[in-house]
């Protein structure tokens, strides 16, 4: 009986309750879905917002950047005249490096127009047609090929950097002539090129190949490529090994107590240095104190591999601890030593992880600029190194340096370098998730 | 996971010398006390005086037990009583954690397992040991088996690795249902195929020992029957202490069942006489289900 009692006044209470509570309880769920839209919607427009910036940033820098993948040049056909390549006759490769090809490619240049021009001036406007790098370009064929001499052979050469800003539109044809970096006759002799198919705009490998130079049309990214590529090999075989090797032992070995709690706290700390700061380490120590050459890749190479150490062992170590305990327990349970637990089962479990940090690190490497600044890798290299000891630049360094450049055609380089470092950056990304989708364990 | 282990060993040098024959006439002595028949079972690991230290919170006080040869022993009590933590010390899995002390003598077969001239990690291959949550290695299943054996070199060429490995897992009656995929992941198998693969890759080392932490806690009651068949069928060849907290568990399985609460042994004896006739009243209402 008492029982049956209990129950009516639970039941009793029940009803009052939701009789006097219902309304607001619907009211209140109203409320919260209502919170739930919001907060949807805020995030949602979070990346909204973001994706804006990042489509506007990729529309400017690629509309600004694709023509620097085109050049124009002119087909000339260049008579290789003994008496002004090799007057000596010796074929003498010295010689040949001496010899007068501007001269070679003026004449070229007043065959196709149908004579030197008598007047100094329109002379001089014609010389400007072509950029002032193609003595490089001819001689580098006669070297290549003495046999060439004293024939006449079609060569394409680098328009100056102006006529390439009026095809492309930089420069405006219609503007007064008088303030026109190019004169009402140069453009009459372009018209005539372009009409007869002498004057295209043809994809500019030189981008990738040239040394720097203070033409656009003949500057490209070689030194800082090859710059760059030294860094990295330097940064991955040296960051990786000591910085996986530092968690591993700080993380599995190392006892707990205050020296290592000191150095966990700085390692963090060291992360969070800004990065001109390793740069005046590098210069005070590799090139000072060290006495390692000044503007040379090994020295980009060491101070990118110290600023991305503590980013490889903080990702690895979190890595380490990501993996489940249960599974060093069942290492220890059927006998594995603690180095056996770690290397059977532990690291090839973190690998992904470990991968994925590393990456992430040389890919901030790879964009750094302050601290290359501080070493001195920001000059004007015009020799291709062959070793790290020698100088060079690096990607964002030339970008940097070609950002202060005034020519319009450096402008539109600018931007093109950017999408090269941009591309070579997604190409890590992607390893990056390749590697770790490979070494994922889906089991 | 940083492990600097601090183990002490407060045990006097008269045990060591004392040969096996006197320990297992003491331990006899002692047996009939604790009313488990002397003449069934010899002792094979005996533990006197286990304190254990985490930190500064002591969790085991003073433990003694013995546990008998080639026949299961369950430990039973409340969360957090310190069955788990005694079943760590027979295989020193607590040497793991930094923080952790253990003091006192435990002897398997008369040796001291916490004598510093002793390799841990031959100990471990011979006490197996079966976890909670089944936690096969992401490698397949033949991997799985064959991992201890490489490790200690059990074996001298890839057949007798495979009949190892075949063998094993006929023994903890697996065999049938993953001899055509020994290739695939360990992970694939079912909850409790896992926890059979566990056994597998214990009994693989040829311990003498397995210890099992709660096995079926995470196993539906199909597995968890499968599992306890084979805990009986291994008692044949192996030493088997399992903590449970499942009363008919223990009841089903075990001879033996010690009841800890707090920290203690409270009472430890054959195990029909501790379900039907407990002589302490903490042990008679926890075994009813009235606390814990």
């Amino acid at each position: 009986m008492e029982a049956q009692e209990v129950q009516k006044e639970i039941a009793n209470d029940l009803s009052v309750h939701s009789a006097a509570a219902k309304r607001r309880m619907s009211k209140r769920l109203k409320k919260r879905q209502a919170a739930e839209k919001r907060f949807r919607f805020y995030g949602l427009s979070a990346i909204c917002i973001g994706l804006m910036f990042l489509v506007i940033l990729f529309t400017t820098i690629i509309g600004k950047g694709w023509p620097a993948f085109l050049q124009t040049s002119i087909q000339l056909n260049v008579n290789l005249d003994p008496e002004i390549v090799d007057p000596t006759g010796g074929r003498n490769v010295e010689k040949l490096m001496q010899a007068n090809y501007t001269k070679i490619a003026r004449n070229a240049l007043y065959t196709e127009f149908g004579g030197k021009p008598k007047n100094r001036k329109t002379r001089k406007l014609m010389h400007k047609l072509l950029s002032r790098g193609v003595d490089v370009q001819i001689r580098d064929q006669v070297v290549a090929n003495p046999s060439l001499i004293g024939k006449t052979i079609p060569i394409w050469l680098y328009a100056h950097g102006n006529v390439d800003a009026v095809l492309k539109g930089a420069i405006d044809r219609n503007t007064e002539n008088s303030s026109r970096l190019v004169k009402d006759e140069q453009l009459a002799w372009m018209d005539k090129l372009v009409a007869s198919g002498k004057m295209v705009k043809r994809f500019n490998w030189g981008l990738f190949t040239n040394p720097a130079s203070s033409q656009p049309e003949t500057a490209g990214l070689g030194v800082a490529l090859i710059g760059t590529f030294f860094m990295v090999i330097i940064v991955l075989f040296l960051a990786i090994p000591i910085g996986v090797a530092a968690a591993l032992y700080l993380e599995e070995f190392a006892p707990k107590n205050r020296l290592t709690d000191i150095i966990e706290v700085n390692i963090n700390n060291l992360a969070a240095v800004p990065s001109i700061v390793f740069g005046l380490l590098g210069l005070a120590v590799f090139i000072n104190f060290m006495g390692l050459p000044r503007s040379g890749s090994i020295v980009g190479g060491l101070v990118l591999a110290l600023m991305t150490l503590p980013t490889i062992i903080i990702a690895t170590r979190s890595a380490l601890r990501a993996v489940s305990p249960s599974i060093r327990e069942g290492a220890y349970g059927v006998g594995a030593s603690k180095i056996q637990t770690i290397f059977h089962h532990v690291l090839p479990l973190a690998f992904p992880g470990i991968m994925t940090g590393t990456i992430i690190g040389i890919v901030q490497a790879v964009g750094e600029t302050a601290p290359l600044l501080m070493i001195g890798m920001v000059a004007f290299v015009q020799d291709f190194p062959t070793t790290p000891m020698e100088p060079a630049t690096a990607l964002p360094v030339q970008i940097y340096m070609w950002a202060t450049s005034a020519e319009r055609g450096f402008v539109e380089r600018t931007a093109g370098a950017t999408m090269v470092l941009l591309a070579g950056l997604f190409v890590l990304n992607a390893g990056a998730v390749y590697l770790r989708r490979k070494y994922e364990r889906k089991w | 996971m940083v492990a600097t282990h601090i183990v002490e060993s407060e045990a006097p040098m008269l045990d060591k010398e004392l040969d096996a024959n006197d320990l297992d006439a003491n331990n006899l002595a002692e047996a009939e006390t604790t009313n488990v028949d002397p003449a069934k079972k010899s002792t094979k690991i005996t533990s006197e005086d286990i304190d254990v230290y985490y930190g500064e919170k002591q969790a085991l006080f003073g433990i003694n037990l013995d546990i008998p040869e080639n026949s299961v022993t369950s430990l039973i009590g409340p969360s957090g009583c310190g069955k788990s933590t005694y079943l760590r010390c027979i295989n020193r899995m607590n040497d793991v954690i930094d923080i952790c002390r253990v003091s006192g003598t435990i002897k398997i077969d008369g040796n001291d397992i916490y004598d510093p001239a002793l390799d841990v990690v031959e100990l471990r291959a011979r006490i197996g040991m079966v976890f909670q949550k089944p936690n096969p290695f992401p490698k397949s299943i033949y991997d799985n088996i064959a991992y201890g054996p490489r490790i200690h070199g059990l074996t001298e060429n890839k057949d007798e690795l495979d009949e190892l490995v075949e063998s094993s897992l006929v023994k903890a009656g697996l065999w049938k249902e993953v001899k055509d995929r020994l290739a695939g992941p360990g992970t694939g198998l079912s909850g409790g195929q896992q926890q059979r693969l566990c056994i597998a890759r214990a009994i693989a080392t040829k311990p003498e020992v397995i210890l099992m932490d709660e096995p079926c806690s995470a196993l539906d009651p199909i597995a968890t029957a499968t599992i306890e068949e084979l805990i009986d069928e291994l008692r044949r060849n192996y030493t088997i202490v399992i903590v449970t907290h499942s009363m008919q568990q223990a009841a089903r399985v075990s001879q033996k069942t010690a009841f800890f609460h707090l920290g203690k042994i409270i009472e430890e004896g054959e195990t029909t006489q501790i379900f039907t006739n407990p002589q302490n009243e903490k042990t008679q209402d926890y075994i009813t289900g009235r606390f814990g």
